[in-house]
């Protein structure tokens, strides 16, 4: 078998990025960006949810190609559904 | 094939697979098509969350403002630490440590609990100060930057029943990962996992980094909402 282990180091490593940027987007939050602050929060929460996918969830090293097509898939599909409500939703006063 | 081949069949390894590999990456991928499942499943909430956000923005910027961000914050910490045991418990089945594992595997459990301990004590002071939807709901915000403009409760509760759904559906998830890792600890505790063989671990591990994922965007979207004012 030829299976990747990543290192305790790394993983603690990740760990504490996730850390960081929990206080970064708490801090963020108290600071007036105008619509900017949901992009901002919105932006980091994406960042540590793509390091645990990577790393914790072992993506960046996973030997079963169709694992990141799938991922894809599905966020695909997740764009779908609140793009096509929104354009619904956001648009009704426009007549 | 030669005999020695036959004589180092791992009893891991089911008959119709052709090896350990396809057989560690057919599972993995289950794993993932049943949590592109998941994302469906709360993203249907997300997209109710987004709906309802947009049109009653200031009224939800009230309601979330009333959630308790200190809480919020330690849970975050709270889970992202559980992540990192859980990603332990990984490596130790993968390099054989069977004691660390099932510390791991505890360590997790525990953490787990101290999270929903955590959401009980904010639950009950929704309950409290009467922001759990129903007929018995009352809110007096002001929206926030405006603090002689009331928001309006119909919509304040609308997002706490967003929260209570939302957050719900995430405790539930907790409430089985917690129960699948006390069952995988005392199957490890029995030395079930070895190197050859943790499949179970690795995949309950997948679960409890998924449920961590919905918190962090759970997190900015219920208790961030226009802090600053």
């Amino acid at each position: 078998m030829s299976e990747h282990i990543s290192s305790p180091r790394l993983y603690v490593g990740i760990w504490l990025s996730l850390m960081v940027l929990t206080v970064v987007t708490v801090v963020a939050a108290q600071i007036d960006l105008g619509a900017f602050n949901t992009i901002v929060a919105l932006t980091i929460a994406s960042l540590k949810a793509v390091l645990v996918v990577l790393f914790f969830m072992h993506v960046k090293y996973a030997h079963e190609r169709m694992i990141k097509p799938v991922i894809a898939a599905a966020l695909f599909f997740l764009f779908l559904l609140l793009a096509l409500s929104m354009a619904d939703f956001a648009t009704r006063l426009w007549i | 094939m030669s005999d020695s081949e036959v004589a180092v069949h791992n009893p891991a390894l089911r008959h119709h697979f052709a090896e350990v590999e396809q057989q560690r990456n057919a599972s993995s991928l289950g794993m993932w098509l049943f949590l592109v499942t998941e994302v469906m499943f709360f993203g249907g909430m997300f997209c109710a969350y987004l709906v309802y956000r947009t049109a009653h923005f200031g009224d939800f910027a009230a309601a979330s403002s009333t959630l308790d961000l200190k809480l919020g914050t330690i849970n975050t910490a709270v889970l992202i630490l559980s992540s990192l045991t859980v990603v332990m418990a990984v490596w130790a089945a993968q390099t054989g440590k069977q004691k660390a594992l099932v510390m791991y595997l505890l360590l997790t459990i525990v953490l787990g609990l101290a999270f929903l301990g955590v959401k009980g004590v904010e639950y009950a002071e929704k309950f409290e100060k009467h922001h759990v939807p129903g007929p018995t709901f009352h809110f007096a915000g002001a929206i926030p930057g405006h603090p002689d403009h009331p928001a309006d409760p119909r919509h304040a509760e609308m997002f706490f029943s967003l929260y209570f759904v939302m957050t719900g559906m995430h405790a539930v998830h907790m409430i089985i990962g917690i129960g699948l890792f006390a069952f995988l600890a005392f199957k490890a505790s029995r030395g079930a996992y070895t190197p050859a063989y943790f499949t179970p671990i690795e995949n309950a591990g997948l679960y409890w980094h998924f449920v961590d994922i919905i918190w962090i965007y759970l997190f900015p979207l219920l208790y961030l909402i226009d802090r600053h004012k």
